[in-house]
């Protein structure tokens, strides 16, 4: 077909955090990389990170790894992979050093250290008393991290492909991932990547919910690819709704409001936390606070003409606080729900931001699917690392702060295992299947040709509701059945997507419609998955089994895209050098 | 619904011999609050209509354009403020690649070419490098550049020179660096930007100012690099 090809040692795909922290390593270990992102990478969504990045420094109070990684457990309700958590939570101080000596502009202690805030599920001796151990730039952290590790791209001259959209992951006969296919945004033309080793960082699909947090660019694409390629995603049953989007406009606003000391309240002013979580109050994890909220509201305590959400007040730390911690939260409060919270508390809901599943990968950032017996066989020649990547460290619920650090620690250690495979594995390029470009050609081909057909908008809207009135903050099964047959219902309007534009140049209607096909997949993966997790372990709360079930549960979930199947692999349970931290009730 | 008028500056190189400007009507519902989200409503009744967007909460940078003849990020501006017709421009200056989509190259070379990023030969200690709060303060106003290009694409020095004068986006930046204490080469950045252009082209006309979404002042890091500059040469 004459597409042409372009050849790489490694292809990123994605310039988010973990996009650039690999990029970085493999820069600068001389490799020849290319980074594909859709968007101008500082423009990436990890922008948006407000409140901070995780690491036990002890700046403020005593503070160890090992009570990072026991919070990060107890946090994931016991699905995360033990010896992942351990390698974040023990990397961590030393990944937010670096950082800092990269320049980011983190704020300062007195005495000159980095400053940290307390968070949600934060805690010193094992859940006894929070902590600080939130590393913040204001709340802003994100934005001063993707502009940093942007920057020190710049300076290690690291080779960007600037609004290129991949669209298909290429794997050969044997099953190795040998490349991309991507479209150039701005002429519109395909290209073959061919690279001995691919990264994907492409980050989350929070827009497969009518209300997100996330951006418009976060369509789950690396995992659409997986789909079409045939692996697995890991846990998509998982999402983790922020406490604290604004009511209406979904717009996160930082737990580390929250862990300044702002307070939530019901329509009767009353603290409500302190019933739900008498020890860690209005800063237990999210997936608990977001169910309290809920909670209030269903009972009918909420907040407004609607009784549908409820207060965040802030006023009480005063105008020099909330300028100096929380500038962009003001701001943000202003513009998006027009309290100044100087004087008047946010109106806020529980808002769909964070998918703790993923491609399955394991700590050193290789992706594993299962082969023969082996549940996790390594995938030669692919990567994921970041919010596409499912290590698993955050579980059934990610604790606040541990994304941007889960970023810089398995972007790092991805780059690393891809520089060691290339040079060790990988003398030359396994040759492109024949057919390395059909699929993606075939699906640009079927949109330019398409009449009749369903228009995009109204799929994403379809696709948008159903997700969000059947997999929400508490779930059932009845409701779950009926989410698994409109799912697929509008994912067969979704082979219909049609668009009017056809022209070549910055198509963006043609894009749109490539990233509701990723967005279905990661749909249908998330209702096939939540219908058949009979239990209620972090994120996934299921009325009909309202508790923890380890014996029959304690297990991740494999969705299969060919069929739509399930398979089940185990919860990782030894740590790489501590003790295994054996379930408990978990309880704040 | 109330119904507002949308005038909309339109290229498509495949197809326009030249640019033109298109009327549109949107009925404006009780959602459609920002000037984005009547973008968004309005690109599903013409799938043509291209503009950048991203996150819609004006951190990303990604949807500046000429909003009644003003720069500013759609996703911040406020519909209901907006005259009518509500004329789109792409931000002035850069080349247009398509409707309301400009080639930012030149922008990110002048962002590129003042060294962003902090330079320390210093050997790194094995724990974070000291900074004072008030040393770090002198950051705050400079680091929160969100790269949208309102300011550079608003000053005329940079339309004109948009080669050669580093431009007030590019500028604020190498003040951040300059002014960061844990950056060593102070001197190297004075010199990189000793120039008739590079960075004397500001005329001190304020445009960046007036319309930066995050509420940064480039003109008074501008001045403060000329004050360094003055302060060497005596």
């Amino acid at each position: 077909m004459g597409v042409p090809v372009r050849r790489f040692d490694a292809v990123i795909v994605g310039g988010g955090g973990a996009g650039l922290r690999a990029a970085l390593q493999l820069s600068e270990a001389g490799l020849k990389t290319a980074v594909l992102s859709k968007v101008f990478p500082t423009r990436s969504h990890t922008v948006a990170a407000q409140g901070g990045i995780s690491a036990s420094l002890g700046n403020v109070q005593e503070d160890h790894w090992q009570w990072h990684m026991y919070d990060t457990v107890k946090g994931s309700d016991w699905l995360g992979d033990q010896d992942a958590i351990e390698f974040m939570c023990r990397t961590a101080p030393d990944a937010v050093v670096e950082l800092e000596h990269f320049g980011m502009p983190f704020d300062r202690l007195e005495n000159g250290k980095i400053y940290q805030r307390p968070f949600g599920g934060h805690t010193q001796h094992n859940g006894k008393t929070p902590v600080q151990r939130a590393c913040a730039a204001a709340d802003r952290t994100g934005h001063a991290m993707l502009h940093t590790l942007y920057q020190r791209n710049v300076r290690a001259n690291t080779q960007f492909f600037v609004e290129w959209m991949a669209l298909d992951l290429i794997r050969d006969a044997d099953g190795d991932v040998v490349g991309v296919t991507a479209l150039e945004m701005e002429t519109g033309d395909i290209y073959i990547l061919h690279a001995k080793a691919v990264l994907f960082a492409t980050g989350g699909a929070g827009r497969i919910y009518a209300a997100s947090t996330n951006a418009f660019i976060n369509t789950g694409d690396g995992l659409g690819m997986c789909v079409r390629a045939g692996l697995p995603l890991e846990d998509m049953e998982f999402w983790q709704f922020h406490p604290t989007g604004v009511a209406g406009a979904g717009v996160l606003i930082t737990e580390g409001v929250r862990g300044e000391g702002g307070i939530l309240l019901n329509a009767n002013g009353e603290r409500f936390m302190e019933r739900y979580a008498p020890n860690l109050k209005d800063l237990a994890p999210r997936d608990f606070v977001s169910r309290s909220m809920e909670l209030e509201v269903l009972e009918g305590r909420g907040c407004g003409p609607h009784k549908d959400h409820v207060l965040l007040k802030l006023d009480h730390l005063g105008p020099d606080i909330i300028n100096q911690r929380l500038p962009g939260i003001r701001e943000i409060a202003i513009k998006f729900a027009g309290v100044d919270p100087i004087k008047e508390p946010i109106p806020v809901i529980p808002t769909c931001h964070y998918m703790m599943g993923g491609i399955p990968t394991n700590y050193r950032g290789e992706v594993v699917a299962p082969q023969g017996d082996n549940p996790e066989a390594r995938v030669n020649g692919f990567y994921a690392a970041g919010e596409c990547a499912c290590a698993s460290v955050h579980g059934a619920n990610r604790l606040g702060t541990n994304s941007l650090l889960d970023l810089v620690v398995f972007g790092k250690s991805a780059g690393d295992s891809m520089i060691k495979y290339i040079r060790d594995e990988m003398p030359t390029w396994k040759d492109l299947p024949a057919d390395a470009a059909d699929r993606s050609l075939a699906r640009v081909a079927r949109l330019d040709g398409q009449t009749n057909g369903e228009e995009v908008a109204d799929v994403r809207a379809a696709m948008q509701r159903t997700v969000q009135s059947r997999a929400g903050v508490f779930r059932n099964g009845a409701n779950l059945k009926l989410g698994v047959d409109e799912i697929a219902q509008v994912a067969e309007r979704a082979r219909l997507l049609q668009i009017k534009d056809k022209s070549k140049v910055f198509n963006t209607a043609r894009v749109e419609a490539l990233e509701v096909e990723n967005l279905i997949e990661v749909a249908v993966a998330t209702l096939v998955a939540a219908e058949a997790r009979k239990e209620s372990r972090g994120a996934h709360a299921h009325d009909d089994y309202p508790t923890r079930d380890d014996e029959n549960w304690m297990k991740h979930s494999l969705y299969f895209g060919s069929d739509r199947s399930l398979r089940y692999k185990p919860v990782h349970t030894k740590p790489l050098s501590v003790d295994y931290i054996p379930p408990k009730e978990r309880t704040f | 619904m109330k119904k507002m008028r949308f005038s909309i500056y339109r290229y498509n190189p495949e197809t326009d011999a030249k640019p033109y400007m298109q009327d549109y009507e949107v009925e404006i519902g009780p959602k459609d609050i920002k000037l984005l989200d009547v973008l968004t409503k309005l690109k599903a009744m013409d799938d043509t209509v291209s503009f950048r967007r991203s996150c819609r909460e004006g951190i990303c940078g990604s949807d500046g354009m000429n909003i009644n003849g003003k720069n500013g990020l759609a996703c911040l501006t406020d519909v209901a403020t907006l005259a009518e017709p509500v004329t789109l421009r792409p931000l002035p200056g850069l080349p247009v690649v398509r409707d309301l989509i400009v080639d930012m190259t030149q922008f990110f070379k002048q962002y590129h070419s003042i060294k962003p990023y902090v330079v320390n030969n210093t050997p790194a200690p094995e724990r974070e490098r000291l900074q004072s709060p008030e040393d770090r303060k002198e950051l705050d106003g400079l680091y929160e550049c969100i790269l949208c290009a309102c300011c550079s694409t608003s000053c005329p020095s940079f339309w004109w020179n948009p080669d050669k004068f580093v431009g007030p986006a590019g500028l604020l930046a190498a003040y951040r660096f300059i002014a960061d204490t844990r950056d060593e080469i102070t001197s190297e950045r004075l010199d990189n930007l000793e120039d008739p252009y590079r960075l004397f082209r500001c005329h001190t006309i304020m445009n960046c100012v007036d319309v930066c979404p995050k509420h940064l002042n480039p003109t008074r890091a501008i001045g403060k690099i000329k004050d360094l500059m003055v302060k060497r040469a005596v």
